[in-house]
């Protein structure tokens, strides 16, 4: 079971990888877009990590996150992760605790969100190229009845093998898409952050405890 | 009925410049509100200084219209207007038209009394606007 403390640790390592990444997002954005999204997250994660406090329910800490990306992230990142958040939060509502099927409902809420708010689909070149195949492995994994530990492995294989396979697209949404075929042999930015979100998933929420 | 014209740039700069210049095209007084930049005064949008311009264009106008710039910017404005209060959500409306020429066509038609629709749509012909058909170096 994923606890409100399981979930502040997935938002710290979060937190850890973007700072770790920073200047790598950073890169990729100046090579397609306005070279920010490295700067834009970290100062969005920076703020959360002052923000988090003693929130008593997963939903609650996805909350705070929400907010607070919305109001300091700049870029599409802001909403977009927003969104992705507040939904989460939403479906996990005020459960105390949340198992399999509440982490894919939580999953599947935020991709539904993201969906709605960026107006994106598959092979655009955007976050949504990392975060659906991330969703849709780990639902799979739990199908098969593999184990939450090692869907969540699969959903973050699935999100890296995602970014990856952003490189060869043109970008049709978003700042990129200003550059129609030069887009083509980059990797995006926003598919990075997302795949370093599921490798947090995957290293905090495995539910067997810090 | 007063419609109000809120011009949503990644900068304050742009933003402010747009405003400046729909303005000379304005016989009255208009309700126009310049936001841009970000948070921490640097290049983006941010939906909360969005929401506040909204806000505050609602204060003094019946209805606003929001032109923006690359991007982001539409998606701040979507998140902005979601923040409103319900009421003042109505009321809001968001112009699909070129930054610059949208916001003169949008004010001047704002400064002639034109409700939210009216302006909306004048801001909107600004996609039809063009510049070299009367000939010259590249005709
Ligand atoms: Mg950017």
């Amino acid at each position: 079971m994923v606890v409100a403390a399981d979930m502040r640790r997935f938002v710290e390592r979060f937190a850890e990888l973007i700072e770790q990444n920073a200047d790598t997002l950073t890169e990729l954005d100046a090579a397609i877009g306005d070279a920010d999204h490295g700067i834009n997250m970290r100062r969005g994660v920076r703020a959360v990590l002052e923000r988090l406090g003693d929130e008593p329910t997963p939903g609650a800490v996805l909350k705070t996150v929400a907010t607070t990306l919305i109001s300091k992230v700049g870029g599409a990142s802001g909403p977009l992760y927003g969104t992705a958040f507040l939904r989460a939060s939403a479906a996990a509502g005020s459960k105390e605790s949340l198992d399999d099927a509440d982490l894919a409902a939580l999953f599947s809420a935020a991709l539904e969100g993201l969906r709605q708010r960026g107006g994106a689909q598959a092979e655009d070149k955007t976050m949504i190229d990392a975060f659906a195949p991330a969703v849709g492995a780990f639902e799979t994994a739990l199908a098969q009845g593999h184990p939450r530990k090692d869907a969540l492995q699969a959903a973050r294989s699935a999100a890296y093998a995602g970014s990856d396979a952003t490189i060869d697209l043109v970008a049709r949404k978003g700042r990129a898409s200003y550059l129609g075929e030069r887009s083509r042999g980059h990797r995006d930015p926003g598919s990075f952050s997302t795949a370093l979100l599921f490798d947090a998933a995957a290293s905090t929420l495995s539910g067997d405890g810090p | 009925m007063t419609t109000a014209v809120v011009v949503v740039s990644h900068s304050k700069a742009l933003a402010d410049g747009v405003k400046e210049l729909a303005l000379q095209m304005a016989r009255s007084n208009t309700s126009v509100w310049a936001v841009g930049g970000t948070d921490d005064g640097g290049i983006g949008t941010s939906a909360v200084a969005i929401h506040d311009a909204l806000v505050d264009a609602l204060a003094a106008a019946n209805e606003a219209v929001v032109l923006m710039d690359l991007g982001s910017a539409h998606l701040n404005t979507v998140m902005a207007i979601e923040m409103l209060d319900e009421d003042l959500r109505r009321r809001v409306s968001m112009a699909d038209a070129p930054l610059v020429e949208g916001a003169v066509l949008a004010v001047v038609s704002a400064a002639s009394g034109d409700n939210a629709q009216e302006v909306r749509a004048r801001a909107e012909e600004a996609r039809e606007m063009r510049k070299l058909i009367y000939g010259g170096i590249n005709a």
